[in-house]
């Protein structure tokens, strides 16, 4: 499970059209799956196909993380033209266990569709995200 | 003094949740055989034979390790080296 707020839902759809058609991706900071903060984050890839954080940010925003106690709760991503599950790369790829992948799917423009997954070696678990 | 780790919150279960530990090591390769004797485990995180893993990204004092001298990149007493898993996917 996931807990984020209603602004934080919005956020994430409004990253993700503006970054259309290409991938957005964002974190989530909060503490036991809350979130508190969202992050959007620069698809360094600029790809409708794929995304990729520039590493050095991460590593400055892991840093200030520590030092505030928050931890990394969510990783959102957009899926432009494909549901809103993990693809074979998204499941391969995935090095963050303890966070949720959340996925916003633009498949129907109309209808968002957000949705949370834990990746853990390659075991994919649909979360529920409960909107505050 | 020695050098001062980053370890990420993924690696953190093998460090019994430090997110800075202190290790040793005259190169980066030496330095993960010395955090693989003192956290079981984690060099496997890093690397294998063949190097640091693809999807882990080496930093000394903010430089990425592959823009240095790689897994050869010298280490001096108080380096800070960080840990930090990729972060990517794509569609298929």
């Amino acid at each position: 499970m996931i807990e984020l707020t209603v602004t934080h839902r919005e956020e994430i759809i409004a990253h993700a059209r503006e970054d259309f058609p290409n991938e957005c991706v964002g974190l989530l900071l909060g503490k036991t799956n809350r979130a508190e903060r969202l992050l959007r984050m620069e698809n360094v890839e600029h790809s409708p196909l794929n995304y990729r954080v520039e590493p050095r940010a991460l590593l400055q925003i892991f840093d200030e993380m520590d030092a505030l106690g928050l931890e990394l709760v969510g990783i959102y991503h957009s899926h432009t033209h494909s549901p809103a599950r993990p693809s074979r790369t998204d499941i391969e790829l995935a090095g963050y266990p303890d966070a949720h992948y959340l996925i916003i799917s633009l498949q129907d423009q109309e209808r968002p569709d957000l949705r949370a997954f834990t990746i853990v070696e390659g075991m994919v678990e649909e979360q529920e995200v409960v909107v505050r | 003094m020695a050098i001062t780790v980053y370890i990420p919150t993924p690696f953190r279960d093998l460090t019994r949740g430090q997110g800075h530990v202190p290790a040793n090591g005259a190169t980066i390769a030496a330095l993960i055989d010395d955090l693989e004797s003192r956290y079981p485990g984690l060099g496997e995180r890093i690397a294998d034979v063949d190097g640091v893993h693809h999807h882990v990204n080496v930093f000394v004092n903010g430089q990425e390790m592959r823009s240095l001298a790689g897994e050869g990149t010298p280490l001096a007493d108080g380096d800070e080296v960080a840990f930090i898993p990729a972060l990517v996917g794509g569609y298929e």
